[in-house]
């Protein structure tokens, strides 16, 4: 089976927008989205499973998303597709997802995998957008994922508990970030993964002119940014062995015991 | 204006959250349409107007019967084909986050995600979302039509204003690929135990706990508490703990007087059941976890040693 995992490439730490560009900062140093992780041990595992077959993994990012898809291939991913294009910054839901399934469409695999959500987005959306692009089934929110005879059947966590859903392949799936306990790379998979094919793709390259990528291609915008409501008052501490009686002395004071 | 509303029904019943987005809608002064989608559901279109629709779009059909969004995107991509819409709003779930961003996709439409509310400004519709983990809020706009915006849950309250909706079929094409996936066998409700939605304390477990042996930590204060447990998505997925205690969004809604959180991280999916609780403690052992931003006691420390001493302390007070 050949599967391609879409990754995420997010700033380190506290995030913040940068009131200028009204853009996440990405500045600083970055890291493979943590939900990501999850989703490509679950591509690992799949190909295991089928005992034949590839995994690729696949971003849209400045150059240095480069780091995320290194990580991913330390895990053990055998391949790497980043699109990166100044023409492609600030794509938002609807340019992101064109790119993407451009660059997807290429590769033709059997199952594009999504993490949860994006750390810094929170949107948990991109996958159902790239499978219509794609023109393939989609589900979302997904637990466990069984491959047999040619079929996925997973199980996906929605308001009302679990539904098991069965879909022909080729197909998109999200997973959750509990189906599995990603794997952390060994010494030789970091190694090993600085000689793996990594491909790097421009929008000219994809096709895609300024028009559908970047601002060009986006439909929403930023306009301004606010403070938050400001919150009642909160105290915090740190557990010297006395946290416990702290607790207590609290809930007494707020007469909830 | 002409707006859209996607109303999701559950079994009989329209959920909350997509007639308080309707009555939203109505609330700006714009043409609000309702769309019910699934198989039998004529009978809930009346419903719609009782909360501000002026008409209410029908999609009846045995291949909507299951709630998988894509045959969904299909119905609503034709429908504004044949009607036009300005907006297309949706209170957010597993099924319409997934709808509205197919339909995205499909209508190079505009979505913006989690606002908790939308205004017209000068003649122009702003969203307000809260991003970064509700630490900065951003205003949101459109740079087209339609534009599609997808709220977070319990945004807005429903309010009956009395009218009647005039109903209308609309008609029903899938594309080959939107049945590509089965229900093979859909959620039923779990036999529920006590209801965590009752409960003056919820005493919540997540991932910290470290493996679902150690949910017994968070029964044993509950109980000296005398509330119930509760647990975030992270662990009832990992099957340590049933559905049927998990709170946020896709969970329950909880708001007793105290909510302790032991080693949950504090994600929005997760505050979203819990914020509106009265007191929130929280125990977590890295010090820059977001619960803490939203917690009024936050404890920086390691839930197996501090929750089994606070059981016992709680207990010897109740013993005096
Ligand atoms: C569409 C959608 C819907 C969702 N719905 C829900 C929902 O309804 N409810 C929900 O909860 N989530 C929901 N989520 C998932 C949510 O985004 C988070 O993934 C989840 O809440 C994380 O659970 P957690 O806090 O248990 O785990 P983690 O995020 O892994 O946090 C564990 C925390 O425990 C702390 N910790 C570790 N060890 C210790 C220790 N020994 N002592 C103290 N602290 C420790 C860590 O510092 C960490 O902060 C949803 C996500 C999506 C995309
Ligand atoms: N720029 C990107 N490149 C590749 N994959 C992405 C990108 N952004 C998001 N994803 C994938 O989409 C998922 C959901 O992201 P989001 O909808 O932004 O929360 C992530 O977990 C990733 O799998």
């Amino acid at each position: 089976m050949k599967i391609a995992v879409c990754v995420k490439h997010v700033p380190e730490g506290t995030k913040r927008i940068d009131p200028t560009t009204k853009r996440l900062d990405r500045g600083g140093e970055g890291a493979l989205n943590p939900f990501d992780a999850n989703a490509v041990e679950e591509a690992l595992r799949l190909k295991q499973a089928t005992g034949e077959g590839e995994v690729l993994v696949v971003s849209l990012g400045p150059a240095k998303a480069q780091d995320a898809l290194r990580k991913a291939l330390a895990m053990g991913a055998d391949r790497a597709v980043l699109v990166t294009d100044d023409a492609a910054a600030g794509s938002d839901l609807v340019a992101t997802s064109r790119a993407l399934a451009q660059a997807l469409e290429r590769e033709n695999a059997d199952l594009v995998l999504f993490g949860q959500q994006g750390n810094d987005s929170d949107g948990a959306v991109l996958g159902a957008a790239v499978a219509d692009r794609l023109r393939r089934p989609m589900v979302s929110q997904v637990a466990e994922v069984t491959h047999a005879d040619g079929k996925l059947t997973v199980k996906r966590q929605t308001e009302f508990g679990y539904d098991v859903i069965e879909t022909q392949l080729p197909a998109v799936v999200a997973v959750s970030d509990a189906i599995n306990e990603p794997r952390y790379p060994s010494l030789k998979g970091i190694m090993g993964a600085k000689s793996k094919p990594q491909a790097t793709l421009s929008a000219d390259d994809l096709g895609l002119t300024a028009e559908v990528v970047g601002v060009g291609g986006s439909r929403t915008e930023v306009l301004e940014l606010k403070a938050p409501p400001s919150r009642g008052e909160s105290r915090k501490i740190e557990d010297d062995g006395s946290a416990a009686q702290a607790i207590i002395d609290f809930l007494t004071e707020k007469r909830l015991i | 204006m002409a707006t859209l509303v996607f109303l999701e029904h559950h079994g009989s019943e329209l959920l909350k959250g997509g007639l308080g987005v309707l009555s939203k809608a109505a609330s700006l002064g714009d043409d609000v349409s309702g769309i019910v989608i699934g198989s039998g559901v004529r009978g809930l279109a009346d419903e719609a107007g009782k909360f501000g629709a002026a008409r209410v779009y029908v999609a009846d059909d045995a291949q909507l019967e299951a709630p998988l969004p894509q045959p969904r995107v299909d119905v609503l991509a034709q429908l504004v084909r044949d009607k036009g819409a300005d907006s297309i709003l949706f209170a957010n779930s597993v099924l319409a986050a997934d709808t509205a961003a197919g339909l995205a996709a499909r209508l190079d439409a505009g979505l913006n995600w989690d606002l908790v509310d939308i205004a017209r400004n000068d003649g122009k519709l702003v969203g307000t979302r809260p991003a970064l983990q509700d630490s900065v809020y951003v205003e949101v706009g459109w740079t087209s039509q339609p534009r599609i915006a997808l709220f977070r849950t319990g945004s807005f309250d429903p309010v009956a204003s009395g009218g009647a909706a005039e109903t209308e079929d609309v008609p029903v094409q899938l594309e080959d690929f939107s049945t590509g996936a089965r229900m093979v066998e859909q959620a039923h409700a779990e036999s529920e135990g006590p209801s965590i939605e009752e409960a003056d304390v919820v005493v919540a477990g997540g991932r910290g706990l470290g493996g679902p042996e150690n949910f017994t930590l968070v029964e044993g204060l509950a109980k000296a508490l005398g509330g119930a447990v509760g647990a975030t998505r992270a662990v009832v997925d990992a099957g340590w703990y049933p559905y049927s205690t998990q709170v946020g969004q896709t969970g329950k809604t909880v708001s007793p007087k105290l909510y302790v959180a032991c080693g949950i991280s504090g994600a929005i999916q997760h505050k979203v059941g819990m914020q509106g609780s009265g007191v929130i403690v929280a125990i977590n052992k890295d010090p820059n976890a977001p619960i803490f931003d939203f917690s009024d006691l936050g404890v920086v420390g390691d839930v197996h040693q501090i929750v089994p001493k606070l059981t016992e302390l709680v207990e010897q007070r109740k013993g005096q």
